[in-house]
């Protein structure tokens, strides 16, 4: 053993002994390839939770005199013979929000992709800290296990939003069903969760400032290592705001204190005994939280995309430094808009003016990115394998996302916006949408180097091109909603207001049932490709970045005890080599003759 | 598949811009006095990004459209990213301080103006689910209202005490918001348990009620009209159903209506 | 002990240890700010005085970290270029055992200290949830300290590996844990005097 040790340059890890036992190997393993498939289970089992729980609303929206079919059979306590409640929608529609954007949009293109790509892709053996790493995951396990037990308990789950804000959070359950326990629950889940993250975030941030393997500076970093090295940042300061705002929320709740609960309110007929508490100060800290947290949520996939479109483009990234450095000024950016969220909420109407023009001028970055991407799309030859087409239809979907921010962002026009369904459908897009075309592209991609074996192309083309025109016929018709003044978590539209927008919500509806049958042939294709896909060669998308240098799956650990020296950065495509078209970041150095009639910017 | 998928995006882009630009779905009509400049910033905003949008996703599918098949060949973008930097920043940058420069104007006059003097004074409760409004009355002046006294049961919304506040036992309590047209209103608003918000679509209105806060919000009514207010944030299980009525009257009408309630 | 267990370089340990004070405190900045604020903002505030002993107690803290710096100087020895020592239990150097073990009495005068200021606030009516004021006092003190047990848990954990393994690793954990523990005095520093303008 120390033979070994003394052996190995003084930056690298001392890495253990592949271990023996079950345990050990699938379950506590200290390995980060499996750390980050647990999290994308995990997050796969949360997004098809999320996912049966919108499909209750969405057909109690379409149909709300009618039961909901099997739901009385699953739920015979809440929604008995069918039924659903307003009470059981607001808490279906709270567990969605809270499962979706913590258990799904929050592990699996952050900790699930980065996980097991990230220390391959700048050539360690592992992370900086393997027993705090698969600490982060058990301890996500946890809290997705505290927030799936509000499920069971008498009174249900809380009805308050993802958003959770106070007094309704607060004060216990004299504020509504779900309120009491269930809510007690959510508020543990979360800080727990906040704890699993800023572990995952120590990791990947000493991971790649300290295990860079020779060679691999900062500006040959890929571009996905950047994006969850500056996604691991944001989310080390919004959740370390988070975890302060549950534990005052859990104190308000169960210790009498008055954080966010002022004096003389009166609930369910009784005058509650706090005082000296602010609602805005809960929606300050969740929302200063809450708006880093979508970045956190999209900046992985920025960085997915902008991996694979290369590679699929079979040439160079336009403006790689350009990249980054916007992805840089979105997550600075980000600290200081969390106002928006809170323009009509009363805090001082002066400082609206001040979170709205971070806020509109952080679509400035984010206009560029996409233009580099387009300009990277422009005048390559396509390689479509639905990794590819994942990619494309990101930056359809994240255009459109983003420009339904223009709107939000303007206080005025938020004046009429806010609270509608302007607002879902702007963050279904972005989030539910693009961030899950980011998680898409990346199974599609990075499936092979995790197990060995290709996905099916043809049933991933079937998935894309249903998935494509699903979302928007599910989302874009929400905008229109929004127009019309159709108001957001709205449990069913009483008989004299908004029922005139019935006929959109059944297409709606239609679109979205349609949308979430199209994810079964993607699920069929996960299983069928894990258990019978045409063995994967080292490097199927020709691609340069280390992960693709080692075989497929790698080895225990990476790159079968050889360590890797890098002399170039990831954008050697459209160059032509010893390989073809392409170098790779391992290859020797040599002088790339460019394939392009003008030269390329070498990074 | 790259030609379909441009195809599908093309489509998509056309028909969606084309409902936006044909306003079958749209903001009620207007009846406030700023209505018109929100509007006017709404429809620039919409031309703006509707254009990008577009514009974008036609490119997409131009770039894909061309990338595609076997006479694709491999040509960098035409100036580097530097060209897209600028015309980003100058565009998105323009339209941008534009949009600030008018929007803040129209914000302020909502928010940052005090409320005229001779505005009517209404005081707004908000609570689990219900809304109540309350006029002066004739003497002018309102009660001071209790939480302790609030007895839904004998319709005391307030909390008023009438017995030991001579201002409260003229004070006219209402479940519907009614107004004379061409007048400001002041509202202030407050709520007697969780957060919830008022959102009246014609007026172009929104605000939150937050607890412990008495939130002061203004406007004027320039059309006569019946419609609804509704409840904007989640306010518990009966937050879809927690709305009242939005009238605004001719001022002999409101006169009438005051008096009558008085009278009550 | 035979299997090596996995190890970061002595540069991660280090950046571990800072991300880790980063977030400590952005958090510490979350409740700081949310009392600066609400102090100015209502009448159910309700100062109070300080007890004393947070005091005494501070200098305590800060004693603990010169005395960790003291054992620190003293562990001593040679090291190799790849940063084997000759043995850090063969070092005659055992100077260093005291001043940790003052270090670590310290740090447990200190916690017993913040207890006793708690017993004297609950004495004088003073209660977790009496006013906003009282609240923001017991929640910065109790999870300052619940971060201390954290610090004082990896105190004993570089102990155990300076008494036990070889090599630079020993050293490296105990300079990640001093960062962390005078991390801590700082901390308290900032938030003694938040408490004290302000509570």
């Amino acid at each position: 053993m120390s033979a070994s040790i003394t052996e190995l340059p003084p930056t690298a890890p001392h890495h253990h002994v592949p271990p023996e036992s079950f345990l050990r190997k699938y379950v506590f393993s200290l390995d980060h390839k499996v750390i980050g498939k647990q999290y994308l289970g995990l997050g796969l089992i949360a997004v098809c939770t999320g996912m049966f729980l919108s499909w209750i609303m969405r057909y109690h929206l379409a149909f709300p005199d009618k039961a909901v079919p099997l739901i009385g059979w699953i739920a015979p306590t809440f929604a008995a013979g069918g039924v659903i409640t307003p009470e059981f929608y607001l808490q279906l529609m709270t567990m969605h929000g809270t499962i979706m954007v913590f258990f799904v949009l929050t592990t699996a293109p952050f900790a699930g992709f980065g996980n097991f790509v990230l220390p391959i892709q700048v050539g360690a053996e592992d992370m900086a800290f393997p027993r705090f790493n698969m600490m982060s995951f058990w301890v996500t396990f946890v809290a997705f296990a505290v927030l799936v037990a509000a499920f069971f308990v008498p009174d249900g789950p809380p009805l308050s939003g993802w958003t959770a804000y106070a007094p309704l959070s607060a004060v216990g359950k004299a504020s509504g069903p779900g309120e009491g326990l269930g809510q007690t629950l959510w508020v543990i889940s979360i800080g727990i969760f906040c704890i699993g993250q800023l572990l995952g975030s120590l990791n990947f941030i000493a991971t790649t400032l300290d295990l860079r393997a020779k060679g691999m500076t900062l500006a040959r970093l890929p571009y996905s290592t950047w994006a969850w090295f500056i996604t691991s940042m944001i989310g080390l300061i919004a959740f370390s705001v988070l975890l302060p705002a549950c534990v005052l929320l859990l104190l308000d709740r169960v210790a009498g204190t008055s954080f966010f609960i002022p004096a003389g309110l009166v609930v369910s007929d009784a005058v509650q005994p706090h005082s000296g508490g602010s609602p805005l100060l809960w929606q300050h800290l969740f929302w200063f939280f809450g708006h880093p947290e979508v970045y956190i949520a999209i900046v992985p996939g920025f960085g997915i995309i902008s991996t694979i479109l290369p590679a699929v483009c079979r040439k160079p990234h336009l403006g790689p430094r350009v990249l980054i450095g916007c992805q840089l000024a979105i997550a600075g950016l980000s600290y200081m808009v969390w106002g928006h969220h809170m323009f009509l909420s009363g805090m001082s109407p002066a400082s609206a003016t001040l979170f709205s023009v971070p806020t509109l001028i952080i679509t400035i970055p984010a206009a560029i990115i996409t233009l580099l991407w387009l300009g990277t799309i422009y005048g390559s030859k396509l390689r479509l394998s639905t990794a590819a087409l994942f990619c494309l239809g990101f930056v359809s979907v994240f255009v459109t996302g983003g420009l339904s921010g223009f709107f939000l962002s303007q206080p005025s026009i938020d004046t009429y916006l806010h609270g509608t369904y302007f607002v879902v459908g702007h963050f279904h897009f972005v989030m539910g949408v693009a961030a899950m075309f980011g998680i898409f592209a990346g199974t599609y991609f990075w499936f092979p180097k995790m197990f060995g074996r290709m996905m099916n192309e043809t049933l991933g083309k079937w998935h894309f091109a249903l998935t494509f025109i699903g979302v928007y016929a599910t989302f874009m018709p929400m905008h229109w909603l929004g127009l019309e003044g159709n108001i957001r978590r709205y449990s069913s539209f009483p008989s004299d207001y908004m029922h005139g927008s019935l006929p959109l919500h059944r297409f709606i509806t239609f679109s979205a049932l349609f949308l979430g049958a199209a994810q079964l042939i993607f699920l069929v294709n996960l299983l069928w490709s894990r258990l019978r896909g045409p063995v994967a060669p080292d490097n199927p998308w020709e691609a340069t970045t280390l992960e693709w240098s080692t075989t497929s799956p790698p080895p225990f650990d990476n790159f079968g005890g050889v360590h890797p020296v890098v002399y170039h950065g990831p954008n050697e495509y459209g160059v032509s080599g010893p390989r073809g078209d392409y170098v790779m970041q391992t290859d020797p150095p040599m002088a790339a003759t460019p394939v392009a009639a003008t030269p390329v910017a070498v990074t | 598949m790259g030609k379909s998928f441009a195809i599908a995006v093309s489509v998509i882009a056309l028909l969606s811009a084309g409902v936006f630009a044909a306003r079958i779905w749209w903001l009620p009509p207007d009846i406030s006095a700023l209505g018109l400049r929100i509007d006017g910033q709404l429809a620039e905003t919409m031309v703006f990004t509707g254009v990008l949008f577009v514009a974008a996703q036609l490119a997409l599918a131009a770039f894909v459209w061309q990338s595609t098949g076997r006479t694709a060949t491999i040509r960098l973008f035409p100036g580097g990213p530097m060209p897209l930097v600028g015309a980003a920043t100058a565009i998105v940058g323009l339209e941008v301080l534009a949009l600030v420069f008018i929007g803040t104007r129209v914000w302020s006059q909502a928010f940052l103006t005090p409320a005229p003097a001779n505005a009517i004074h209404i005081d707004v409760q908000a609570g689990q689910f219900a809304f109540y409004f309350r006029y002066a009355g004739p003497d002018g002046k309102f009660g001071v209202p209790h939480p302790e006294l609030i007895n839904e049961g004998e319709s005391n919304f307030f909390g008023l005490d009438p017995k030991n506040d001579t201002a409260a036992r003229d004070d006219i309590v209402s479940a519907s918001l009614v107004v004379p047209v061409d007048q400001p209103v002041l509202l202030t608003m407050h709520s007697k348990d969780v957060g919830h918000s008022l959102f009246i679509p014609q007026l172009r209105l929104q605000q939150d009620f937050v607890p412990g806060l008495i939130i002061p919000v203004h406007f004027t009514a320039t059309g006569i009209t019946k419609t609804e207010i509704v409840c904007t944030q989640l306010c518990g299980l009966g937050h879809y159903n927690m709305r009242a009525y939005f009238e605004v009257l001719s001022k002999d009408d409101f006169a009438k209506w005051l008096t009558d309630q008085a009278g009550q | 002990m035979s299997i090596a267990k996995g190890m970061a370089p002595s540069s991660a340990a280090r950046t571990g240890v800072w991300v880790g004070i980063g977030a400590i405190t952005m958090s510490f900045a979350a409740y700081t700010s949310a009392m600066v604020v609400r102090h100015g903002s209502i009448p159910e505030w309700q100062h109070f005085t300080l007890p004393p002993i947070l005091y005494w107690n501070s200098l305590v803290l800060v004693a603990s970290s010169v005395t960790l710096e003291l054992a620190r100087q003293r562990i001593g020895g040679p090291f190799d270029r790849l940063g084997h020592s000759a043995s850090l239990l063969a070092a005659k150097s055992r100077a260093w055992l005291p001043w940790y073990g003052v270090t670590l009495a310290l740090s447990f005068a200190f916690l017993a200290g913040q207890y006793l200021a708690w017993k004297r606030l609950s004495g004088e009516g003073v209660y977790l949830a009496t006013s906003p004021s009282s609240s923001f006092f017991y929640v910065l003190t109790a999870l300052h300290a619940l971060h201390l047990l954290g610090g004082l848990a990896a105190l004993v954990y570089a102990l155990r590996c300076l008494r036990s393994d070889d090599g630079p690793r020993p050293v490296n954990v105990l300079a990640a844990a001093a960062l962390y523990w005078h991390f801590m005095a700082v901390l308290w520093i900032y938030l003694l005097v938040v408490l004290a303008l302000w509570v």
